[in-house]
């Protein structure tokens, strides 16, 4: 299959190991991956804070990129990213008047996944043949499980890595605190809620938090580096892209 | 325990009751530096939360009855006119007398001058949002008048000269150590060795409501469903305070939002299951009371219902925003909501709190300009769809929200000098729809690897109180992929 990498923004300016692992993965899968080079960002944060007018030109672009681009489905690494191309592309074209390029955006988010959901659902793997021998807890994130309904897809894929330790994180449904500008509108709930969270990963033992979406890593992450924890995190695609020859 | 100067105090109660004093972060602030309120707040909802989960598993088709809530709710909406006028007609023929009310003053008036004609002054009342939602009690006090709440939690409040915190558990922020002593102060021949065991405490408000009961000529309740084609009230209740108040004085006066029509009694079915295994977690509540206009003998003798808008037309008119008052104020959006157990309800500033609250009270009040306190309610969610899932009339919260943030930034948009937030927002729109901008930056984060700041400058100060920053890569993902044609 020809697939498309959506790096995201924060993946491709901050964590470039998420989608160079995700493309790692997908190769060693025995697929083709194309990364359509005028890609910037889903305009999420626009959306979520209220700029709608704002996100615009940014949906635009994406829909225009990825319309050019030749490929059968499109991966992103982040369950939040693949949320807002899917449940608010086309609300945001409509909104600005421009019923073609909300079409074209239901279209394209048609044949865009989540990178589980890819897996699970249009590959048809559990298995990905990854090695990774650490004792991990995964947070679920809100938008992959509320918004797309992951549900334990990720978790399966996770259960069957060879070597892996997996512990459960007591209250993993419950948000961490990012919700992007809400950390920084309303940072003393935001910390407040990280702190419960990175409380709770601490209990597990676990020397690795990983998640499907590197915002809230990023978040989680630096509550325990501001705590000096011995926890690091890693994004699902780091540990499925982990094998004996190449571990992450 | 004596107050020195910088410690927070409890958030400020604002003098209306659908607006706070200060915005939501600043009175969240507060709120997260009461220890005591969140470990009471924490222990109330994760116990709420298990026992509604708990019993919506059991109910096989719990997803069929959330889309016919919804689908009876918004059939309601779109013929609210036509209903309440077959309401109003069906009420006055059972021999009950309707009244409209525009907003909060005309309700007031109207009940304080019904109150008056009776020539009593003192009334009864069942828990109400209502009338919190008027401020009634405040007015009929100004006016001589005294209301006794007789649900024992609103009773709690009410001596305390507190607020309600919650929907459904008005005193879900205070302990029972916190409520014997409010007992002691101000409930009348209690025993000064009164214990904070809770059925003693029940016992103690009992009987001070039992003698409230028995002289009261007149009470005041709201509702929480009406039957628009036999005008028959509907209220739900646990405690049977609420069933005495319906039942023993003359005169019955009910306040009622206009949202809550119900078509026919045959949807009561549908609410009735709906409602109490999301609010207390039961899969009956123990009292329903229904009644229909006045039955000679029996019951109040005289029956007034006011009918309010106070915003909801308003909400109306607003075909996405009007979702909102599908709402049947169960509070399980409270229960759930990670925000709400953090800094509890007296943070919203308004008397409905939580992701409700966060999108009913903007529409009701509108929106007064960024200063608005109510300009900061939608964005006191992290959007992390927790109130969607236990909605049971699937109400899709953070849409509303994500909606209502729009119509925020759209009317600063007028400003001449944007804010801060507003400029930032353009600039990285600008920087994000066109991919050599967007690499510009990148390469211009690079620069962050030699500093990285432990305190950044605001808005983003708010990361850096709790947070590392990341260490920016030495090389982005793009730049990486061309360097290896291909990422090969
Ligand atoms: S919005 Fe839904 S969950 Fe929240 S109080 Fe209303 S009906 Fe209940």
């Amino acid at each position: 299959m020809r697939i498309a990498l959506i790096a995201t923004c924060l993946g491709d300016a901050l964590f470039p190991s998420v989608p160079r692992a995700t493309a790692r993965l997908l190769r060693r899968l025995g697929h083709e991956v194309v990364f359509p080079a005028g890609q910037t960002c889903c305009g999420q944060m626009h959306v979520n804070t209220g700029y709608l007018a704002e996100a615009l030109p940014v949906v635009r672009h994406h829909v225009e990129v990825f319309s050019a681009a030749d490929f059968d489905v499109a991966v992103v690494p982040s369950g939040s990213c693949t949320g807002s191309i899917r449940h608010q592309h086309a609300m945001v074209a409509r909104r600005g008047g421009d019923e073609p390029l909300a079409r074209r955006a239901t279209e394209l988010a048609g044949r865009t996944y989540e990178l589980s959901e890819l897996l699970a659902d249009v590959l048809g793997v559990t298995d990905v043949g990854a090695y990774y021998p650490h004792r991990v807890t995964y947070h679920p994130t809100c938008h992959s499980l509320r918004m797309l309904r992951v549900g334990d897809k990720p978790l399966e894929l996770l259960r069957a890595v060879e070597g892996i330790e997996l512990a459960e994180l007591p209250g993993a449904e419950e948000c961490c605190g990012f919700g992007g500008t809400f950390a920084l509108k309303n940072s003393a709930t935001s910390s407040a809620m990280l702190a419960d969270k990175t409380a709770r990963i601490l209990s597990t033992g676990a020397t690795v938090c990983s998640a499907g979406d590197a915002s809230c890593l990023m978040h989680i992450g630096g509550g325990l580096s501001r705590d000096h924890a011995p926890v690091k995190t890693v994004h699902l695609a780091e540990i499925l892209a982990s094998t004996r020859e190449d571990p992450a | 325990m004596s107050t020195f100067l910088g410690m927070p105090g409890p958030p400020l109660r604002g003098a209306e009751p659908l607006r706070g004093a200060e915005p939501f972060p600043a009175a969240a602030e507060k709120a997260l530096a009461d220890s005591q309120l969140r470990r009471n707040l924490a222990h109330a909802t994760s116990t709420i939360r298990a026992k509604r989960a708990a019993v919506v598993a059991e109910v096989g088709d719990w997803e069929d009855l959330r889309d016919a809530g919804a689908a009876i709710k918004a059939d309601v909406l779109t013929r609210l006119p036509e209903l309440l006028e077959q309401l109003e007609a069906a009420v006055t023929a059972r021999g009950g007398a309707v009244h409209w009310a525009r907003d909060a003053a005309e309700a007031n008036a109207i009940v304080t001058r019904l109150v008056r004609a009776t020539g009593e002054r003192e009334v009864v009342k069942v828990k109400s949002m209502v009338t919190q939602e008027i401020g009634l009690n405040e007015h009929l006090a100004s006016e001589g008048i005294a209301a006794v709440e007789t649900d024992l939690a609103e009773l709690i409040v009410q001596l305390g000269h507190d607020w309600p915190s919650h929907i459904l558990v008005p005193a879900i922020h205070l302990n029972r150590t916190e409520i014997r002593d409010i007992f002691r102060r101000e409930m009348p021949g209690v025993p000064a060795d009164l214990s904070d065991d809770p059925r003693i405490l029940a016992m103690a408000a009992r009987e001070h409501l039992r003698r409230k009961f028995l002289s009261a000529k007149v009470a005041i309740s709201g509702a929480n469903f009406a039957i628009a084609d036999t005008g028959t009230l509907a209220v739900v209740e646990s405690e049977g305070n609420g069933r005495m108040c319906l039942t023993l004085p003359d005169t019955l006066i009910t306040v009622m939002g206009i949202e809550k029509l119900l078509p026919t009694f045959a949807d009561l079915e549908v609410f009735l299951q709906l409602l109490p295994r999301s609010s207390t977690g039961e899969r009956m509540n123990p009292y329903t009371s229904l009644w229909t206009g006045v039955t000679p003998g029996d019951g109040p003798q005289e029956f007034h219902l006011v009918l309010l808008d106070n915003g909801r037309t308003r909400a109306l008119a607003d075909q996405v925003g009007r979702a909102a008052l599908h709402c049947i104020r169960c509070s399980a959006c409270l229960n759930v909501c990670p925000v709400y157990e953090r800094t509890g309800g007296h943070a919203y500033g308004s008397v409905y709190p939580g992701p409700i609250g966060a999108v009913l009270t903007p529409q009701l009040t509108g929106i007064d300009g960024p200063g608005d306190p109510n300009a900061s309610l939608p964005y006191a969610s992290t959007l992390c769809g927790a109130c969607y899932d236990v909605c049971p009339v699937k109400i899709d919260i953070p849409a509303l929200l994500v909606e209502l943030r729009a119509r925020v930034v759209d009317a600063e948009r007028g400003r001449k000098v944007p804010g801060g937030w507003a400029a930032a927002m353009k600039a990285a729109a600008w920087v994000m729809s066109d991919p050599r901008r967007f690499a510009a930056a990148e390469r211009a984060l690079g620069l962050g690897r030699l500093v990285r700041p432990r305190r950044l400058p605001p808005p983003f100060s708010g990361w850096t109180r709790s947070r590392d920053l990341p260490v920016p890569p030495r090389q982005s993902f793009r730049s990486w992929w061309h360097s290896q044609r291909g990422g090969r």
